[in-house]
């Protein structure tokens, strides 16, 4: 497949809101995937670091 | 000699977790390279549909999604299952962790069908029998989430949800076969087990590549929440604790 220019290519036939639209929110659900599990393990860890410290201070 | 690998070693939460981590990134990183090499062949490879035009590249993700929407039901309604029969405590954290995940691709087939919908069938939405049972889906993986968010011990958690998860397998027949049993507007299969693919041999590669990426991020996520999820249930225990410490 040959688009020749970045201009048809984007254009795709005219099919472009449907085949980005498509693409971009497919592209967007699954990395905002990835960093919801990222601060959801940040979190976590701070919790528990947070609790050991805790007792740690009251004997 | 006797070469055996003791499964067992691993369906412990304290020993599953580090090897969790390592297939994560393993998967991860395959998912990646398998995505964009699927991508290639999506849009540089495959040519021009006659019929469609240009609008049949969401194909590359609206079917890999599709499958996976209803693959990943499987997966987390077998650990469920699992986890039922035999009380696994890993069992239910495996099928908590991959729910997400599954609602996002069915989400994604949904949206992607959508947008293809508009263009060649000049609606966003029919209540046809395939669009319709890929809805339920949807919702039985929220309703799955829900049940499991409500009820505080996790144990009586995962019991619940399993028995959601099970009775809703039902559903993935009903969407796999809707093109056969019913007059959908949804095309029938182009690919199938039985008969070769009714499609371009390029368009069919660029698809099975992403159906393969997909595969191995799913497993890669699933296992990532699954290590979240490990750690939320084993927060007093002292490998948690030392695991944290050391991630300081």
């Amino acid at each position: 497949m040959n688009w020749g220019t970045l201009e048809n290519f984007l254009a795709m036939g005219g099919y472009a809101t449907y085949v980005w639209g498509s693409y971009l929110v497919t592209l967007g659900v699954l990395i905002a995937e990835l960093i919801l599990l990222a601060q959801r393990r940040r979190r976590l860890l701070g919790e528990l670091r947070a609790r050991v410290g805790a007792e740690r201070e009251v004997p | 000699m006797r070469v055996g690998f003791n499964w067992f070693k691993y369906s412990s939460p304290q020993t599953f977790f580090p090897l969790a981590g390592k297939v994560a990134l393993a998967f991860g990183t395959v998912a990646v390279f398998a995505c964009a090499f699927g991508l290639y062949i999506g849009f540089f490879v495959a040519p021009t549909d006659a019929q469609q035009g240009e609008a049949y590249r969401i194909i590359f993700i609206h079917v890999p999604a599709a499958w996976m929407s209803m693959f990943l039901y499987i997966v987390m309604a077998f650990w469920a299952g699992l986890g039922l029969a035999f009380n696994t405590r890993l069992s239910g954290m495996m099928a908590s962790a991959i729910a997400p995940t599954g609602a996002l691709f069915t989400f994604i087939a949904l949206w992607t069908g959508s947008l293809w919908g508009k263009p060649t069938w000049g609606t966003w939405w029919v209540w046809d029998a395939r669009l319709t049972s890929e809805l339920i889906l949807l919702f039985l993986y929220f309703g799955f989430m829900a049940l499991q968010a409500a009820i505080d011990d996790p144990r009586r958690a995962d019991k619940a949800g399993a028995v959601l998860a099970l009775v809703g397998v039902v559903n993935i027949p009903i969407i796999y076969f809707s093109v056969k049993w019913w007059n959908t507007l949804h095309q029938g299969a182009s690919v199938s087990f039985t008969k070769a693919p009714s499609m371009a041999t390029t368009m069919f590669a660029g698809m099975i590549v992403m159906a393969l990426g997909f595969w191995f991020y799913s497993i890669a996520t699933a296992l990532l929440r699954a290590r979240c999820i490990m750690l939320e249930r084993e927060r007093t225990t002292d490998w948690a604790i030392q695991y944290a410490k050391g991630m300081a």
